[in-house]
């Protein structure tokens, strides 16, 4: 609050003195800098499609073991692939942390170039999360089959879909930051993809715990 | 390092200063690549005699994975944003728990009180 501070705001309206009430209000004085709200609204964002993964996991977790006389994860789900799935999505989420540090260390080129591999790691994850889908579907184990496929396949594709757009995401602002610089409107996007990808391997985790790891059991 | 400061102060919105360093996203993601391996090798081992340890473990490595990622990736601390994002996501946590737990009990107790065992070989043919 500003020094300016009476005792009944309703006096200043009487005054017709917009400024004094602006001041009162703390209107005028401190203005966030442009922006400045933005990684708290983007993490708030992500809390509420946490709350939707959230959703999507107690689905997983009632239907899961629904397998309507069909195959069970131990006959469908193959622990090398998701391995190397998992790894995917850890070395890219380490290539985007040193993707941050180049853009502040204002180095561009070195930003795009840890871009460009956190993108193909993306995509790799992506190709064999594919793959893997291609062949449940081929064995006759597509989302139709059972109640337990259909969670498995709404709640494991809605995270590939996050990384699909995720990687859209990362192309545009790799575009962005060749075209434009390392400017301040492109250091908060990349702040808000950087926290979009962690935060969709910590979705990940969940996923590779609590369906293929306790699956396998 | 001039340039890092600059960009910093430029670019940087108030009540995120922290973005980490090369040392500590290399530590996270070695402590990930542990607390990863570790429930991998487990399971593809076949895992303890006793089921509900190696639940235990498995779901304790990913507890301590998701806190590694929140620390060292995400950068996450009580100060960020005026202990706003921290208080957002513990929010989170907390209804996120709350569904979970919910869902699986409620639904596992109407599994039991209200189906009778369900016999697939006698349903197969309906609704198929």
């Amino acid at each position: 609050m500003s020094v300016f501070s009476p005792a009944n705001p309703a006096a200043l309206y009487a005054e017709n003195n917009p400024e004094a009430v602006a001041k009162y209000w703390d209107q005028s004085e401190h203005h966030p800098e442009e922006g400045a709200s933005t990684p708290l609204g983007f993490w708030v964002y992500l809390m509420s499609d946490c709350l939707m993964f959230a959703v999507l996991f107690a689905v997983y977790g009632v239907l899961g073991t629904s397998y309507a006389a069909g195959p069970g994860p131990k006959a469908l789900f193959d622990l090398n692939l998701v391995a190397i799935n998992t790894a995917m999505l850890l070395f890219s989420s380490i290539t985007f942390g040193f993707a941050m540090l180049a853009m502040y260390a204002g180095q561009k080129g070195k930003t795009l170039g840890w871009l460009f591999v956190t993108l193909l790691f993306g995509l790799a994850f992506l190709g064999i999360e594919l793959y893997e889908f291609y062949h449940l579907i081929q064995e006759g184990a597509g989302p139709g089959r059972s109640a337990f496929l259909s969670s498995f396949f709404v709640l494991v594709g809605t995270h590939g879909l996050h990384v699909t757009f995720g990687s859209i995401w990362l192309i545009t602002l790799m575009v962005q930051l060749a075209q434009k610089g390392i400017t301040v409107a492109n250091i908060r996007r990349m702040n808000c993809l950087s926290m979009f990808w962690h935060f969709l391997d910590v979705i990940w985790i969940g996923v590779f715990t609590f369906v293929y790891l306790l699956g396998m059991i | 390092m001039g340039a890092h400061h600059d960009t910093h102060d430029h670019g940087h919105s108030a009540g995120s200063h922290d973005h980490g360093s090369h040392a500590s996203y290399i530590k996270g993601f070695i402590l990930s690549v542990i607390l990863t391996a570790l429930p991998f090798g487990l399971v593809m081992a076949g895992g303890f005699e006793n089921r509900l340890l190696t639940v235990a473990l498995i779901v304790g490595f990913a507890v301590v994975q998701i806190l590694i990622h929140m620390v060292y990736f995400l950068h996450m601390t009580a100060k960020h944003e005026e202990g706003w994002t921290l208080m957002s996501t513990l929010f989170t946590l907390i209804v996120v728990v709350i569904m979970l737990a919910g869902s699986i009990w409620v639904m596992y107790h109407m599994n039991t009180n209200m189906m009778p065992k369900m016999n697939h070989e006698a349903l197969q043919g309906f609704g198929s």
